[in-house]
C-alpha cells in the first residue's frame, strides 16, 4: 500500500518502522505537593543537562536550537503555571503538560508561519520533561529505521543515529519546520503530510522522499522498483551537484530558464539566488492558514521574497484555494471541488478578500521584479474582471498617496479551455502552464485519487499537444510561456517538455540541480 | 540610585524577535540589575525582557517598532544596550539568519 505525502527532504530510505508517538511510560504520582514540586524541578534539571550534553557535539543550527530550548526551560515563566497547579493538588506530569499545552496553543494560533513552527519546539520541550519525569529513557530504535508519527521534535531528530540511513514519515509536519531544515542539511529523507494511516505500524516500509510517499508491507516487485529508483536518485544526485551553479543548457547548447517554486517566504532562505532564474511560482495559500491574513502580513511576505530575488522575476499566484485546498472561512463545501469554486472563481466571488491581496501585491511590487498570475482562468472575462480589480485598487492607492506599482498580469494555463483556444487571451502578459491541473482536467483523473494515478501522466500526447499549442501561440504573439507544475522538475518528463518548445521551467528548490542535469541531456 | 529610561527601536532582522534573537536579547537584559520590559505597542502590554518565554510571546516580527523601558540601577544603559543589539540585527549576518 502506498500513501502519498509531501517531500520535505529528498532521498530514499528502506527499513523497519519505528513509532515516534509511542506513549511514554506512566508517571507515578507522589504523596505530597512538595514531592511533586521536587519531582518536576528534578525533571526540568535533567532535561536541561541532557540538552547541554547534546550541545557539546552539535554545531551551527542544531546548537542554536538546543540553546533556545535550554533558555526556555530555565525561564521560570514557563514552569510557574505548572508549579501553581501542583500547589492546587495536581500531579507534576498533569500540571506540566497543561501548562505547556496552554503555551503551545498560543503558538499554534499565530498567523505568522515562523511563529507557528515554534509550536513543535514547545512540544519537544514538553516531552523532554515528561520523559525525564517518568524516568523513561530513550527506547533504542533499530539502525536505519523509518521514524513515523504525527510530528517530530528537533531534539529527537538530533538524538537519532542517522549514520546507517533511515528516514522520517510524518502524518502532519511542515516543510518549513526546524526538523525539515535539519533533515535537508543532513540529507535525511523526510516526507510530511502523509495524512491518516493505520496507527500501529510495524514491519518494513519504503520511504520515497523524492516524490513524497511511503510503501507499507511492500511486495518483492515494489522493493525492486524502489531500489532502482533509489540508486538512480543517488547517481543523479551525485552527478547533478556540479550543475547547480551553472546556467541550464541542453546538449545542443539551447539555454533554458530554470526558476523555483516556493510556498513560503522562508523557503528562499535556503536557496542561493545565483543558482536559479527567479521564482516561477510563489503560492499564497499558506498565508491563508488558520485566519485570513491582513494586508500587512501579505505585504511583508511578498516583499521579503522580492527583495531576496533582487532584479530576478518573482511570479506570485493569487490565492488558489478550493479543490484539494479548503480554507476555513473562505472556500465552500462542494461535492466536486476540483470542478467547483476554486482559484480565481472563488477570488472573484469573495472580492473583499481578493482586494486585500491585490493591495498587498501592488504595494510590494515596488520592492522588486514582481509578476502576478491568476489561477484557474477559464474565460477571458475572468481575466478582465481580475485585471479591473487591480486597476481599481491601484487608483485607490494612488488617491491615498500610497507607494505602489502595477505588475504584469498573467494567467495559469490549467483549464483545458485556455490551452485549446489561447487566442482568446492575446492581452495577457504571460502564460504559466500548471501541468498538474492541466493533466488532471485533460485526463479526467483526480490528482488526489490513487486509483487513477496511472492516468495522470503529463507525457500523454493529448497533454503535450495542448502545451505545444500554447507555446506556439506564445511565440507568435510574443507572450512568454513557462511551466510551473511538478513535471518541470521531473527528469523523466523534462525531455518531452523541452520538445514542446518550452524553454522556461519552474521547479521545487530541491530539484534545481537534478532538473539542470536532466536538461543537459536533452538534444533539442 | 533609581532611574528610569525608555526608547523605541525598529526590528529589521528578517525573522524578528524570535528564537535565536530572543536568546541574545534576554541574556543581555539579564546582565542588568534594572527591571527591563518590552512591548510591541506604546500602551503595552509590557513583558519582562529577561524572560524568553514572555519575549517570544510578544510575537514581534520584522518591521515591529519595539518599545523598551527600564527602571532601576543603570536603567538608561540597559535600554541603550538593548536598542543597540536590535539595531545590529542581533549580530547575525544574513547567512546565519536563514534558519533562525
Amino acid at each position: 500500500m502506498r500513501i502519498e505525502g509531501i517531500p520535505a527532504s529528498a532521498g530514499y530510505a528502506e527499513g523497519p518502522l519505528f513509532d515516534l508517538d509511542r506513549p511514554p511510560a506512566a508517571y507515578t504520582s507522589k504523596s505530597s505537593a512538595a514531592e511533586e514540586i521536587a519531582a518536576l524541578e528534578t525533571a526540568i534539571g535533567k532535561a536541561v543537562s541532557r540538552l547541554s550534553a547534546m550541545i557539546e557535539t552539535a554545531d551551527g543550527d542544531a546548537a542554536d536550537i538546543l540553546e533556545f530550548h535550554i533558555a526556555m526551560l530555565q525561564d521560570d515563566a514557563l514552569s510557574a503555571p505548572a508549579f501553581a497547579s501542583i500547589g492546587a493538588d495536581q500531579a507534576a506530569d498533569v500540571a506540566w503538560r497543561a501548562a505547556l499545552d496552554a503555551e503551545i496553543a498560543g503558538y499554534d494560533a499565530s498567523d505568522q508561519d515562523y511563529f507557528r513552527a515554534r509550536a513543535a519546539d514547545l512540544r519537544d520541550i514538553r516531552d523532554q520533561v515528561l520523559r525525564a519525569l517518568s524516568e523513561d529513557g530513550e527506547p533504542t530504535a533499530p539502525l536505519g529505521a523509518i521514524f513515523h508519527g504525527e510530528d517530530v521534535a528537533p531534539t529527537r531528530f538530533l538524538e537519532i543515529d542517522w549514520s546507517a540511513g533511515g528516514g522520517i514519515a510524518l502524518r502532519a509536519g511542515s516543510t518549513a519546520s526546524h526538523v525539515a531544515m535539519l533533515a535537508r542539511a543532513r540529507g535525511v529523507p523526510m516526507v510530511v503530510g502523509l495524512g491518516t494511516f493505520p496507527g500501529s505500524l510495524a514491519g518494513m516500509a519504503l520511504l520515497d522522499a523524492e516524490h513524497g510517499g511511503m510503501v507499507l508491507s511492500p511486495s518483492p516487485a515494489e522493493i525492486d522498483a524502489f531500489r532502482q529508483s533509489s540508486s538512480a536518485f543517488a547517481a543523479r544526485q551525485g552527478a547533478a551537484q556540479s550543475f547547480l551553479t551553472r546556467p541550464a543548457v541542453t546538449k545542443a547548447g539551447t539555454a533554458v530558464r530554470v526558476q523555483v517554486n516556493i510556498a513560503n517566504p522562508s523557503d528562499v532562505d535556503g536557496i542561493d539566488i545565483s543558482t536559479c532564474d527567479g521564482v516561477g511560482l510563489m503560492r499564497t495559500e499558506f498565508l491563508f492558514g488558520k485566519t485570513l491574513p491582513d494586508e500587512e502580513t501579505q505585504y511583508n511576505a511578498y516583499r521579503k521574497v522580492l527583495e531576496w530575488a533582487g532584479d530576478k522575476p518573482v511570479t506570485i499566484r493569487t490565492v488558489d484555494a478550493g479543490g484539494d485546498k479548503p480554507l476555513a472561512g473562505f472556500t465552500v463545501e462542494e461535492t466536486n471541488p476540483f470542478l467547483g469554486l476554486r482559484g480565481i472563481r472563488l477570488s472573484l466571488k469573495r472580492r473583499d478578500i481578493f482586494r486585500v491581496q491585490i493591495r498587498a501585491l501592488l504595494r510590494a511590487a515596488i520592492h522588486g521584479n514582481l509578476k502576478v498570475m491568476f489561477p484557474m482562468i477559464a474565460t477571458p472575462e475572468e481575466y478582465s474582471q481580475a485585471a479591473a480589480l487591480f486597476a481599481e485598487e491601484q487608483a485607490g492607492l494612488a488617491a491615498r498617496g500610497v507607494a505602489h506599482t502595477m505588475p504584469p498580469l498573467g494567467i495559469m494555463v490549467e483549464v483545458p479551455s485556455v490551452a485549446i483556444a489561447p487566442e482568446a487571451f492575446a492581452n495577457v502578459a504571460f502564460f504559466s502552464i500548471g501541468s498538474n491541473d492541466l493533466t488532471q482536467y485533460v485526463m479526467a483523473a483526480a490528482r488526489d485519487n490513487a486509483a487513477v494515478t496511472y492516468l495522470n501522466s503529463v507525457r500523454h500526447p493529448a497533454v503535450l499537444r495542448l502545451m505545444e499549442a500554447v507555446v506556439r501561440f506564445g511565440r507568435e504573439t510574443e507572450i512568454p510561456v513557462s511551466l510551473c507544475g511538478d513535471a518541470g522538475g521531473d527528469p523523466a518528463a523534462i525531455p518531452a517538455l523541452l520538445e514542446t518548445g518550452l524553454r522556461d521551467l519552474s521547479v521545487a528548490p530541491a530539484q534545481l540541480a537534478m532538473a539542470k542535469a536532466a536538461i543537459a541531456e536533452v538534444p533539442v | 540610585m533609581s532611574a528610569s529610561a525608555e526608547a523605541t527601536v525598529l526590528i529589521t532582522h528578517t525573522v524578528g524577535l524570535h528564537a535565536r534573537p530572543s536568546v541574545k536579547f534576554t541574556k543581555l537584559a539579564k546582565s542588568f540589575a534594572a527591571e527591563v520590559e518590552v512591548a510591541v505597542a506604546a500602551n503595552g502590554p509590557w513583558f519582562d525582557a529577561k524572560s524568553i518565554v514572555k519575549v517570544m510571546a510578544a510575537k514581534a516580527p520584522k518591521g515591529t517598532l519595539l518599545h523598551i523601558r527600564a527602571k532601576g540601577d543603570r536603567a538608561s544603559e540597559a535600554v541603550d544596550a538593548l536598542v543597540d543589539l536590535v539595531q545590529r540585527d542581533f549580530d547575525e549576518d544574513a547567512d546565519h539568519a536563514r534558519s533562525a
